[in-house]
């Protein structure tokens, strides 16, 4: 994984509320055995008609959106399936921040794992954002702010040892391996639980 | 002593290493559940960095989200008609004998849906922490388990340190008093709950479902509680265990025996939250006045009582958009709405109880013309039980389809498809755009509405079809 310490793009507004991860990537795209290529399929259904031709009228099929790596969606994002091809997808199509009021629990554990800032903000700073859309943004990590145009610049919560992770580009499994000594003295110690 | 929740209790036995502000726990994970869409990947991570599966008997396998439902596919009589599905069945195949991972695999005749075969085989037990790259993970939460959905990355880590890196989540107490009155069931509360409490309400949190109304269901109806916690935004539901949970564990593959259940049982009846105890939330519903439920949007928290109308909201797009997606009106009536396809399974409610409340009100009935109706039992071992009960020829004489054992219909990722724009009674989870199939329009129902549409090819109250009979949920 790539450290992370700072994002400047312009946003994409997705306002809907509850988008759920089968919007993001529909199960039929699950099938792959790997990680790679994802980002053609994501949204699918919002972004191409029954022939495969792009919807005119979705925001990703719009030139603006171009090159934004910053996503603006409506409470909620992310809910419903714990799929992580979510992440995947969407990193895959170039975003590399989520910003809502309301992140769903395991999309946002999975984003952290693969580099996807996930960025939960106050009411009022969502509300700016959503009416002004493809506004210039940026998101500090290393300082847990996010900056608008206007100079507002607000802090949002990350948790610390994600937070590590990523601005070093680190992967938690090595992290996880170093427990080894101390997860053998605790399947030592309940080793009647294990058996039971 | 300090009092402490359920949830705290299983939480605290389970740290290898605690938090701090700077690390989350290090959580012990007593069995993880592996299916075949949410591991490859994970396989491929542990190839790659030379790592074993440290606790592969702490591991079970199995096949159930793009494995296909007709006979003839599972029995390799006719190769899959979805060649990635394929492709994904072989790959579990391969990666469960390279690891040393038991796979209860598509010729087995002990398959079933992940989160129906872990309670079946005794496998979930009080107290333990569960996870399976799947946020319907929460089921197993009915016997006093911990039990959560989780990404690849994190089935890669459990597979490779059988530990995750975990902040404790905030602790919600669902309490709800009186009795479910005929023809309401589990799934009926449940949605009810959702509908209280908001598709995220739950986010951030375990919640604890208790008082006199979860204390009188069956381990089957509690499963179906825990299982749509994750609709609530909540990772993990919890029930404590009592004599309901001890006695259907009793004798089953992998249950202790012998002494060690004696001494199993003296542990888990520890399990509960102490009087005083503490939760962070704690919302009330009351059972008694509760409604068979139906749900109108692409959301589950979008539900109403059968007889109900779709809600007016004046200026909220979203909802607009939602029921555009849906072909319905607000204000509309849904009772009467006709309807194409009716689904009974998934691991929300694919139990020999789901089914034997579907085959009461079909029995003796015929399908409505033109209605296509898929009911798929939620494991092998269930579909032989129906089979015995004579429930499947029930089914089958009333003109539905049996199928085997899978996610089936819930998920449309196996060839079990709704065509778009038709309406879809389905007993399971999520009414999420395009869950059952691109513009497949699904409204969320109790196994019991489910049948009732079958028979009348509308959406019906099922109670209509349930006088003569009495509790029937509960049978």
């Amino acid at each position: 994984m790539q450290p992370i310490r700072k994002i400047e793009s312009r946003t994409v507004v997705m306002p809907s509320t509850n988008i759920d991860t089968d919007q993001i990537i529909p199960a039929r795209f699950l099938t792959t055995t790997t990680k790679v290529g994802l980002g053609k399929q994501a949204f699918t259904d919002w972004r191409y008609d029954a022939s495969g031709a792009p919807r005119p009228d979705f925001i990703l099929n719009q030139p603006a959106s171009a090159g934004c790596e910053i996503l603006v969606a409506g409470r909620n994002f992310g809910c419903g399936s714990s799929r992580e091809h979510a992440p995947w997808a969407l990193l895959d199509y170039g975003f590399r921040a989520v910003v809502s009021t309301e992140i769903a629990d395991i999309f946002r554990s999975n984003s952290l794992k693969n580099g996807l800032l996930p960025v939960v903000v106050d009411e009022t700073t969502h509300r700016w954002l959503l009416d002004n859309p493809g506004a210039t943004v940026t998101i500090d990590l290393e300082s847990n702010q996010l900056t608008l145009p206007t100079g507002v610049a607000v802090k949002f919560p990350i948790e610390a040892f994600a937070r590590f992770c990523l601005l070093n580009g680190t992967d938690e499994l090595g992290y996880l391996l170093e427990q080894s000594a101390a997860i053998t003295r605790f399947e030592q110690a309940h080793n009647e639980q294990a058996h039971a | 002593m300090t009092a402490k929740t359920l949830f705290e209790k299983v939480w605290e036995q389970h740290e290898v290493v605690p938090e701090t502000s700077d690390t989350p726990a290090v959580l012990y994970i007593d069995l993880h559940l592996v299916h075949e869409v949410t591991s490859p990947q994970a396989f491929s991570l542990l190839r790659a960095q030379g790592l074993k599966v440290r606790r592969t008997d702490r591991t079970l396998a199995t096949m159930d989200h793009s494995t296909p439902t007709d006979p003839d596919e599972v029995f390799g009589r006719v190769p899959i008609k979805v060649e990635s599905a394929a492709r994904q069945v072989k790959e579990l195949d391969k990666n469960c004998r390279e690891f040393g991972v038991e796979l209860l695999g598509l010729g087995s005749d002990q398959r079933g849906i992940v989160h129906i075969i872990g309670p079946e085989q005794g496998a979930t037990q009080p107290g333990k922490t569960i996870v399976c790259g799947d946020s319907h993970t929460a089921t197993h939460g009915a016997f006093g388990a911990l039990a959560f959905g989780i990404g690849t990355t994190e089935v890669g880590q459990v597979l490779a340190t059988q530990c995750l890196l975990q902040r404790r989540p905030k602790t919600m107490a669902v309490e709800i008093t009186g009795t479910l009155a005929d023809g309401v069931t589990a799934k009926d509360l449940i949605l009810a709950v959702i509908g209280e409490i908001g598709v995220s309400g739950g986010t951030g949190y375990v919640i604890e479902y208790r008082g006199s109304a979860i204390e009188a269901l069956s381990l089957d109806e509690r499963m179906t509680i825990c299982n749509m916690s994750i609709e609530a935004g909540a990772r993990a539901g919890m029930i404590a265990p009592d004599e309901t949970t001890f006695a259907y564990l009793k004798g089953r593959r992998m249950a202790p025996q012998g002494a060690d259940w004696d001494r199993a049982v003296e542990r888990w009846r520890q399990l509960k939250t102490d009087p005083g105890a503490r939760f962070d939330h704690v919302v009330h519903i009351d059972a008694n006045n509760l409604e068979p439920m139906i749900t109108y949007g692409t959301n589950p928290g979008m539900v109403v009582p059968i007889g109900g109308t779709v809600p007016v909201r004046p200026g909220d797009a979203v909802h607009a958009k939602s029921l555009a997606y849906m072909g319905l009106t607000a204000g509309e009536r849904l009772l009467g709405k006709p309807i194409q396809v009716v689904f009974v399974g998934s691991c929300t409610n694919g139990r020999l109880s789901d089914l034997q409340l579907a085959a009461r009100v079909m029995k003796g009935h015929k399908v409505a013309r033109g209605v296509r109706v898929l009911i798929v039992p939620g494991s092998q071992h269930i579909k032989r039980e129906a089979e015995a009960l004579g429930l499947a020829k029930i089914f089958t004489d009333a003109g539905a389809e049996w199928r085997e054992s899978g996610c089936s219909m819930c998920i449309g990722m196996n060839g079990d498809l709704v065509d778009k724009g038709q309406y879809s009674v389905s007993t399971s989870n999520r009414n999420f755009e395009g869950r059952q199939g691109t513009g497949a329009r699904t409204l969320l129902v109790s196994p019991a509405a489910a049948a009732a549409a079958a028979i009348t090819g509308r959406v019906t109250d099922p109670r209509d079809f349930l006088h003569p009979l009495q509790a029937v949920a509960h049978s």
